[in-house]
């Protein structure tokens, strides 16, 4: 445990990159752990973008017949927050953890392509920022996140918006898919030895399985923006209903990608917990086979349920039959796991740090956004609450207090191996309490308002009894929540210049990333732990009671 | 080789899953052309508008250029002399190859048949045209490899590298079976 422990010296060993200076270090560099350092920066600055959208939506939802923001500037706002925090935010913060954690994880120097590694990376900001410059270039998008034809076609949507979102979509898919090829040939080629697959950690485990879904998701929309920017621009006929064309089908593609994309966003955060939950109640997982193999089930369901968000287009008795029935079944594998993490707690000493908080936190708001879901995968329910605010409060269960409270807790848990400092518990137990009190009464309350009707993105809403407080205690809520954001980037800010040093180990943990310094040094690790289990640290510094030897968990 | 060698290569790895992901695009733009499919009452479509002999004959080019740079690949591996040779007849089948397909975006142009005409032009273009363009990258790829085997640059131990770009190769061609089976044989009424 070295007692100083030092910040990132970027590109030290490389001989070409000592002459370069400052900005050209990071933008010239392939280094998997600045890399991912970069893609997190980039996705903070996003989520600032994305969540000052929602902030502005808020305000104009304060009051009935509110006139603060026009309806077109309210339209871009949702579509822009909607496509910003599922493509700019989630997805890349955990490609970012993924490209961080996994080579340390598995014991290697870097990832298994270097280069394609920035090429991912570069793809995807540079995507984020086509869908920026739509509003410097006078148009942004607003047709929703989902860009449902034929609203997104050039009869009614005629300014550039839709083409700067059809392009950035593409980048930032191509760049994803790039990303997910690394990381699985990282898992599959440069595991230490020892390392067989049934003692990889379940954040690997999860992160490859993740990238599986990218891999195969993501065409479906590379096609249907291509087909998308084709109709609008060289006047084809795909998705417009007057020469023909289905807006049908277009629903079916962006689902067949849309679909396995929620469950991009969640199993990484599913494997932030899974590392986090074991170190904090200091026992091993509970049935870790268990916990690998349903991520593998819930990945190959995802591509069998699309069409439950489009059970209002009116496919037919025998499609919403199907798409019901499978939907409903992902709650098993979900469940699966959601019992393995309450187990593993059981009997364990719990140690509630700030990252374990979240995690916590997580299996109880995560499980509230997936009996919502379950309650949406009962057609006659989804008809009644389709494009309500209960959709709005169910996909932000999911989405905030399933995946962002996973970021946390990972951030938490992970910050002292990006830097070398620890983040301060206090701010941190401020920054808990300010977000689960915020997130909560920003979205409980709209199940409420959905079921009593309130559509989602309509700009403003008649006076109706009750409408107003609860609309009132939604913006507060949401006003609570940016502010709890301000403290985490406080924490960061003020952690990463004068928090107290962290040492190799902080948190007593297991896997690989703890054998190393903190930051680790460019080559990651002088010497690689032997591995004979699932938790090498453990039995380096246990070598009478390995897992081994205490009933074979290897 | 078992199957965890084979796999066990990182750039195989990454090639066969980047093609993989590649094989989904396409089976999404295959899957517009069939979803329209007999969409087009009046006007040009695949029926009246297609030369499927001619295309065929372009078709037997393409496909058998699968077979010159596996020759092309054999050569390396064994160390023996026609590498260049073969990997020269493949670039020339898919340079044919476009010649045709050009030809017939030519003639179909000529008799107003464009992207924006019906949905038949519309995911005509857009499936054979990524197709073509794919091909064309192909194209660049295996002169990439010509040009530094003049130069003396490949040898055996650059077989990975010989193997992956053979890899997208086939796959080129297995999409180009796909789409001459559904839009050319498939165009009788």
């Amino acid at each position: 445990m070295s007692e100083i422990s030092v910040l990132p010296q970027p590109m030290h060993d490389l001989e070409v990159e000592e002459s370069r200076a400052g900005l050209l270090r990071w933008a010239a560099s392939v280094d998997h752990k600045q890399i991912a350092l970069m893609y997190m920066m980039a996705s903070i600055v996003f989520f600032v973008f994305g969540g000052v959208e929602a902030l502005l939506m808020r305000l104009q939802l304060a009051i009935p017949n509110n006139a603060f923001l026009s309806p077109e500037t309210y339209d871009q706002l949702f579509t822009l927050h909607g496509t910003t925090m599922i493509f700019l935010v989630t997805v890349p913060v955990l490609l970012g953890f993924g490209t961080y954690i996994v080579p340390l994880m598995i014991g290697a120097r870097d990832m298994a392509f270097p280069r394609l590694n920035a090429l991912g990376f570069w793809l995807f900001l540079f995507g984020g920022f086509l869908l920026y410059f739509s509003i410097l270039a006078g148009n942004a998008p607003d047709m929703g996140w989902f860009s449902y034809a034929p609203l997104s076609e050039k009869s009614y949507s005629s300014l550039g918006g839709v083409d700067y979102w059809a392009l950035g979509i593409l980048a930032i898919g191509i760049g994803t898919v790039s990303t997910a090829i690394n990381l699985i040939a990282t898992v599959a080629t440069l595991r230490v030895p020892g390392m067989t697959l049934r003692r990889l950690p379940l954040f690997a485990w999860m992160s490859a399985v993740n990238s599986f879904l990218i891999i195969f998701a993501m065409p479906a929309i590379n096609a249907a923006a291509a087909m998308l920017f084709i109709d609008r621009n060289l006047h084809a006929r795909f998705f417009t209903p007057d020469a023909g064309g289905s807006p049908v089908l277009w629903q079916h593609f962006f689902w067949n990608f849309g679909h396995p994309e929620v469950y991009i966003m969640i199993l990484p955060a599913f494997g932030i917990i899974s590392e986090v939950i074991p170190v904090f109640s200091r026992k091993a997982i509970f049935g870790y086979g268990f916990v690998a193999a349903s991520t593998v089930a819930i990945g190959l369901l995802s591509f069998g349920v699309w069409a439950h968000h489009m059970f209002a287009v009116g496919l037919g008795h025998p499609m919403d039959i199907f798409f019901a029935a499978g939907s409903a079944l992902i709650a098993i594998p979900t469940g699966i796991k959601i019992f393995n993490w309450i187990v593993t707690m059981w009997g364990g000493t719990i140690h509630f740090t700030t990252a374990m908080l979240f995690a916590v936190a997580f299996l109880i708001e995560f499980t509230i956004g997936g009996l919502s879901g379950v309650i949406f995968a009962v057609v006659p329910i989804d008809w009644q609450l389709t494009d309500t605010y209960f959709l709005v409060a169910h996909i932000h269960y999911v989405l905030f207090g399933g995946t962002m409270f996973g970021i946390l807790s990972g951030v938490y848990y992970w910050f002292p191996k990006f830097t070398g400092k620890m983040l301060s518990e206090k701010l941190g137990k401020w920054n808990f309490w300010l977000t689960v009190i915020g997130f909560n009464a920003t979205f409980f309350i709209q199940h409420v308002l959905g079921a009593e009707g309130m559509p989602r993105r309509v700009w403003t809403y008649p006076d109706l009894p009750h409408w107003y407080w609860m609309n009132m205690l939604s913006t507060v809520g949401a006003f609570v929540l940016g502010f709890a954001f301000l403290v985490l980037f406080w924490n960061i800010w003020r952690s990463r210049k004068m928090g107290e040093y962290a040492g190799d180990n902080p948190w007593s943990a297991w896997t690989l990333e703890w054998a190393t310094s903190s930051p680790p040094p460019i080559y990651n690790f002088a010497e690689v732990p032997p591995v004979h289990g699932r938790r090498p640290i453990w039995d380096l510094e246990n070598p009478e009671h390995t897992d081994a030897k205490q009933g074979g968990r290897s | 080789m078992t199957s965890s060698e084979f796999f066990g290569n990182k750039t195989r790895l990454a090639v066969l899953l980047f093609l993989a992901s590649e094989g989904i695009f396409f089976a999404f733009l295959i899957t517009g052309y069939v979803f329209y499919h007999g969409a087009v009452k009046n006007g040009p479509d695949a029926h009246n508008s297609l030369d499927v002999l001619k295309t065929g004959i372009y078709t037997i080019i393409l496909l058998s250029s699968s077979a010159t740079i596996y020759m092309a690949e054999r050569a390396l591996k064994r160390k023996q002399k026609g590498f260049s040779f073969w990997m020269g007849i493949t670039v020339v089948c898919g340079l044919v190859f476009l010649f045709g397909e050009m030809r017939e975006y030519m003639r179909l142009l000529q008799q107003n048949v464009t992207i924006s005409r019906n949905l038949f032009g519309s995911t005509y273009y857009t499936v054979t045209g990524f197709h073509a363009a794919h091909v064309t990258i192909g194209i660049i790829l295996m002169g990439i490899l010509l040009l530094l085997s003049f130069r003396g640059g490949i040898k055996e131990k650059d077989h990975i590298g010989v193997e992956v770009i053979s890899y997208y190769w086939h796959f080129v061609d297995v999409v180009w079976v796909a789409v001459f089976s559904v839009i050319y044989l498939w165009s009788t009424r």
